[in-house]
């Protein structure tokens, strides 16, 4: 038998009153957006999580000996393999229930990654489980480098980022590729939900975990996740960056189910890049007269993203009159 | 040689105690100190939202509470999102220690 689980109501005074099932007493740094991502993620269900962690900054301050942070069943075995690891865990509990060695408790699996873990390296057993279509959700908190190792340079790195492996001087202005856009990569395995989502917007981010947890199948969520030690900021602003992340268009929330996309928060008023960039020391070196180009480049780039997501938004709205 | 089946392989670190980083009071880095002034507070729940280190206490009615000083490591989010009443912030940060 299957136990029902209760859907969670998103609404600020009764999250409040549940508990929490990532507590404090973890190592992240002050002001760091992973946690708060995590909260949110875990806070938008009553479903039982099991979880598997990709090493990096989350994983390696969330369990250090006996101080783990979770709440909730949680391994880390490597770097690479998050998805694989938790794939199979789904795949023995499934096995379990149809031996009849297990209640079906309605558990959900989820694994969670940095962006080096999930863009890079752990980006083939990611691939692999979305293909095998495990019924998991791989969630990316995304802070645009590989920060636990000192700010190396991802494939989710913004243009012009200065990172110590793309370090802006003489020789190159900070990196010079775009971000892959990985979303949209997973949204192209065919598997039946892939989104993007900001901690800034709890509700959306939120919204999708429970549309997410009722889909069968394999899921992903990418969501920024600022890192004031690698996008030399200020502590306290993880919540106002990825906000201007969203107003800006830099980091679009939408959401591509069964091959459908839809946009689910439209700025009022899409803010100029630079009020992203500005704030962040990673990109000081771009406010330089002689790098003007490199300003241009960046804002051309978030705009041509942002009309061709509306474009196919618009041809999705169309094909389901 | 024997086979070896993954029962003998060893086993890792496994930590049973759920939540168990509570132990461990991350109060103490700290530089700047959160203060919270109750009247100008519309129980918005939006720094209990977004705190990285769960450092806001809420009463069992889902009403926020003081903050948790043993955990709370000052980073100012809570402050910064504040919206207050009329202008007037319910959190500001000061100098730890003065
Ligand atoms: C196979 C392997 N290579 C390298 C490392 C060293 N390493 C540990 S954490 C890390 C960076 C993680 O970056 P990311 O996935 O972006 O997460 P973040 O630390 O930014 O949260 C690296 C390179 C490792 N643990 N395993
Ligand atoms: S200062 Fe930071 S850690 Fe302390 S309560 Fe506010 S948001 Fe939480
Ligand atoms: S954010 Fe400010 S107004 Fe809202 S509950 Fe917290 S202290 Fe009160």
């Amino acid at each position: 038998m299957t136990t029902t689980v209760q859907p969670k109501e998103l609404k600020l005074k009764e999250l409040a009153k549940g508990e929490d099932r990532f507590v404090h007493g973890h190592r992240m740094c002050a002001g760091c957006g992973a946690p708060i991502v995590v909260k949110q993620v875990l806070m938008a269900t009553n479903y039982p999580i099991i979880a598997s962690n990709a090493t990096g900054c989350l994983e390696v301050s969330s369990c250090i000996q006996q101080f783990t942070a979770w709440k909730i069943p949680w391994i880390h075995s490597a770097f690479e393999n998050a998805a694989a690891t938790i794939s199979g865990v789904e795949a023995m509990y499934k096995s379990l229930v149809k031996q009849g060695k297990l209640d079906d408790r309605n558990v959900k699996f989820v694994a969670f990654g940095g962006d080096g873990g999930t863009y890079d390296i752990g980006f083939q057993s990611l691939s692999g489980a979305m293909e095998r279509g495990h019924d998991m959700m791989y969630v990316c908190y995304d802070n645009g480098a590989y920060m636990n190792t000192g700010i190396q340079r991802s494939s989710a790195t913004p243009f012009g980022a200065n990172t110590t492996t793309c370090p802006a001087g003489d020789a190159i202005p900070g990196k010079l590729q775009q971000r892959k856009d990985l979303t949209r990569i997973m949204a192209a395995h065919g598997i039946p939900y892939a989104a993007q989502a900001s901690p800034s917007n709890w509700l959306d981010l939120m919204k999708k975990v429970q549309k997410a947890f009722e889909i069968k199948g394999p899921k992903f969520l990418n969501v920024i996740s600022p890192c004031n030690r690698g996008w030399r900021s200020k502590t306290d602003d993880a919540i106002a960056l990825s906000r201007l992340a969203v107003e800006t268009c830099y980091w679009p929330l939408y959401e591509v189910e069964n091959g459908a996309l839809k946009i689910t928060v439209k700025p009022k008023e899409k803010k100029p890049l630079t009020e992203f960039l500005k704030p962040q020391g990673r990109f000081k070196h771009m406010f330089a007269p002689e790098n003007e180009w490199m300003l241009k480049q960046a804002q051309e780039y978030v705009d041509a993203q942002w009309e061709h997501l509306l474009k196919e938004e618009a041809f999705w709205t169309e094909a389901k009159k | 040689m024997s086979k070896k089946f993954w029962e003998t392989l060893p086993q890792g670190s496994v930590v049973l105690e759920a939540g168990s980083s509570a132990k461990f009071k991350t109060g103490g880095w700290r530089s700047m100190r959160p203060k919270w002034i109750e009247e100008n507070c519309i129980q918005c729940m939006f720094c209990w939202m977004y705190c990285p280190d769960m450092s806001i206490k809420v009463t069992a009615e889902g009403k926020r509470a003081e903050f948790d000083y043993d955990y709370c490591k000052g980073c100012g989010i809570c402050a910064l999102e504040c919206p207050g009443k009329k202008g007037k912030k319910a959190i500001v940060m000061e100098e730890e220690g003065k």
